[in-house]
């Protein structure tokens, strides 16, 4: 076991420094992309997308994104993959409406709880029953949505956050001219680098994805990492829906549809392979912001309809992951 | 992976055969449920409406189930139903015919760009179907400017509501479909080339088979197949309605395909399990509204059930 630390320690060394600042060259394409992205939608429209209001509104819309994404990262670094997050926000949002008539603690407890016990559920039938994930995480994805319905009353009720709550307050608060919700993410992404590459269960969740047969043979603790992961990945989504729910003073089972696809497409714009085992938390974070940049400037191209922002989005997400991969390809090499 | 002709051959033991037909025995369990607990099951109405209710689902199912032994996965195919749908009025004037020719056509090419896009630019099936479910879905609705269409076609109405013998269209559609696939699977070289082909990218390209036409032809396949489930919805519905047809028939078409029994890893396919995944699904949904349960309890119980069967045939992927 030491011997192995050691090894893995020493192979990783100046790698783990850069993976930490997500500099590492064939993996650089996405904040190339956004930097320039950034510059151009600057350059052309100049104050109504440069402004601190609409920089923070994209930081706030983003900031749902980047918690579930951070989730995300770990799961498909295990080389697995998590479809039940869309309906998980929706189903803590709405617990958390649900819960918030018991004070605030109660409002947050009962989701994360809920969430916790899900993804729980989705880690054993995965890293214990031997599973595939993306069945697993369907099905936990029905019946997430399904608990929210029931819970809402089939969608006929929708509970209410008082005003007066101290969560409606923390989740509306601004610090330094950011919302709450954007540090509670940045905090969660902070963390999650630090586990992610400074403790033994992050680089375990690499070794499990790279191989995990590998990993079994090194003693790593493989279902356990692949156990926690799930657990993680619900947990941070929980919290995601507790802000949202406290940012619009209720919870709908309706939000979320389709946001676990969001999420997987911003970890796999970062950067991160979809086998498991490579990749980094930066490139997820240039990988939200990406997306939630292009979609504010499509939304500033005035004359496009809705239904060409979709067009749009729909190719530049085909045309990124195209030309990362002829990047790494060739960086590589 | 240990998918080699002589396991496949050995199959057929008694624990096999009972875990292969764990969704036979689910079907099975469930109509007696019905027949005895529920009035007005057996009526023909009923189990026709059922069996039509089932029909687009059951035909993107069975493209899927194609891609899925390709080792890929299409999650464009109700983009590609919405594209269909907004295409049929469009050219309804020149006949009915051609507007459901175009409205194929419109299905192969999504399919072809998604079939280019995994094997030409080696993109992850995943995220090269989910672009274009993003774009197609937007195409299709800059198609209908938004709106939904009423069409009055004889023909059309015909197609989705008309019986033969007093079977459906949809559901004799659904059973040459299924025959079709299930000929080109096992009869044919076809369905070898795309098994090996699904079993392992590298050794089928080493045995010289054509990988890069065989998965450009099941995603265009996933492609008709979808854009005939979206003319089939429209023509039942009297109207195209590209903002809501085919939403989320993605995830139950896979839904179908891995209760079916084909494993997600590829190699391996089951036509007819999948058909008969379909209408598990869609008898658990009858069963539940049936008996005055809301629609969360469906969607919990459907959970339960996908576990249940992939549970149960998990000791048959690993033999």
């Amino acid at each position: 076991m030491t011997a192995v630390e050691n090894a893995t320690a020493a192979s990783a060394g100046p790698r783990a420094v850069t993976r930490l600042l997500w500099w590492r060259p064939d993996r650089a394409g996405t904040p190339v992309v956004l930097a320039l992205v950034l510059v151009a939608g600057s350059l052309t429209f100049g104050g109504s997308f440069a402004s601190g209001r609409n920089l923070g509104n994209i930081a706030l819309d983003s900031s749902y994104l980047l918690l579930i994404a951070t989730g995300m990262t770990f799961v498909i670094l295990s080389g697995g993959i998590d479809l039940s997050v869309g309906s998980l926000l929706a189903l803590s949002g709405v617990l958390t409406a649900y819960g918030s008539r018991w004070g605030t603690l109660a409002a947050v407890l009962l989701p994360l709880a809920v969430c916790g016990v899900i993804g729980l559920v989705n880690g054993l039938l995965i890293g214990r029953a031997g599973i595939a994930p993306f069945i697993v995480t369907l099905a936990a994805l029905l019946f997430a949505r399904g608990l929210a319905f029931a819970v809402a009353d089939e969608g006929n009720t929708v509970h209410i956050i008082p005003a007066d709550l101290a969560l409606t307050q923390l989740g509306q608060a601004r610090w330094l001219g950011l919302s709450a919700p954007v540090w509670f993410a940045l905090a969660a992404f902070a963390a999650g680098v630090v586990v992610l590459n400074r403790t033994r269960f992050g680089q375990a969740t690499f070794a499990v994805g790279d191989s995990q047969e590998a990993a079994e043979l090194m003693g790593l603790p493989v279902a356990r990492v692949r156990v926690l992961v799930y657990v993680l990945s619900a947990l941070l989504t929980g919290i995601a829906g507790v802000l949202v729910a406290a940012q619009t003073q209720s919870g709908l089972p309706t939000i979320g549809e389709g946001r676990e696809l969001e999420a997987i497409a911003a970890v796999v714009i970062g950067g991160t392979l979809l086998t498991g085992g490579a990749g980094t938390l930066g490139g997820t974070l240039a990988g939200v912001l990406l997306l939630k940049v292009i979609q504010n400037l499509i939304n500033q191209v005035g004359t496009l309809t809705a239904y060409y922002q979709q067009v749009v989005s729909g190719t530049f997400l085909v045309v990124v992951v195209l030309i990362q991969s002829r990047l790494t390809r060739r960086r590589t090499r | 992976m240990a998918d080699t002709l002589a396991a496949r051959r050995a199959r057929p033991d008694i624990l096999g055969f009972l875990q292969a037909g764990g969704v036979y025995l689910a079907i099975a369990v469930l109509l007696a449920f019905n027949l005895a607990f529920t009035p007005h099951f057996a009526t023909a109405a009923n189990l026709r409406l059922q069996l039509v209710q089932v029909a687009p689902v059951a035909i993107v199912a069975i493209g899927m189930a194609l891609v899925v032994a390709s080792e890929g996965i299409d999650l464009s195919v109700g983009s590609t139903m919405a594209i269909s749908a907004a295409v049929l009025p469009l050219y309804l004037g020149y006949g009915v015919w051609p507007a459901v020719a175009i409205a194929l056509l419109a299905g192969a090419a999504v399919g072809a760009v998604n079939g280019s896009l995994v094997a030409f630019a080696r993109m992850q099936p995943i995220i090269a179907t989910l672009g274009t479910l993003v774009a197609c879905r937007g195409l299709a609705l800059v198609l209908a400017d938004g709106r939904l269409t009423e069409m009055f076609d004889p023909v059309l109405g015909a197609l989705g509501n008309d019986a033969v013998l007093g079977v459906p269209i949809s559901v004799l559609l659904v059973l040459v479909v299924t025959g079709a696939a299930a000929v080109a699977v096992h009869r044919a070289a076809f369905g070898r080339r795309l098994l090996a082909v699904g079993g392992n990218h590298a050794a089928a390209a080493l045995a010289g088979l054509p990988v890069k036409r065989t998965l450009v032809t099941v995603y265009v396949v996933s492609g008709v197949l979808a854009a005939t489930a979206g003319v089939l919805s429209t023509a039942r519905q009297g109207a195209s309605d590209p903002s809501f047809v085919g939403l989320l028939i993605e995830l139950s078409a896979i839904t179908a395909v891995v209760v079916g029994g084909t494993p997600l890893s590829g190699g391996r396919v089951r036509i007819v399990g999948t058909l008969m995944g379909a209408l598990l699904m869609q008898l658990i949904t009858a069963t539940v509204i049936q008996h005055d349960l809301p629609d969360s309890a469906a969607r919990m119980l459907q959970a339960g059930i996908i576990i249940a069967a992939v549970y149960v045939q998990r000791g048959r992927s690993r033999a």
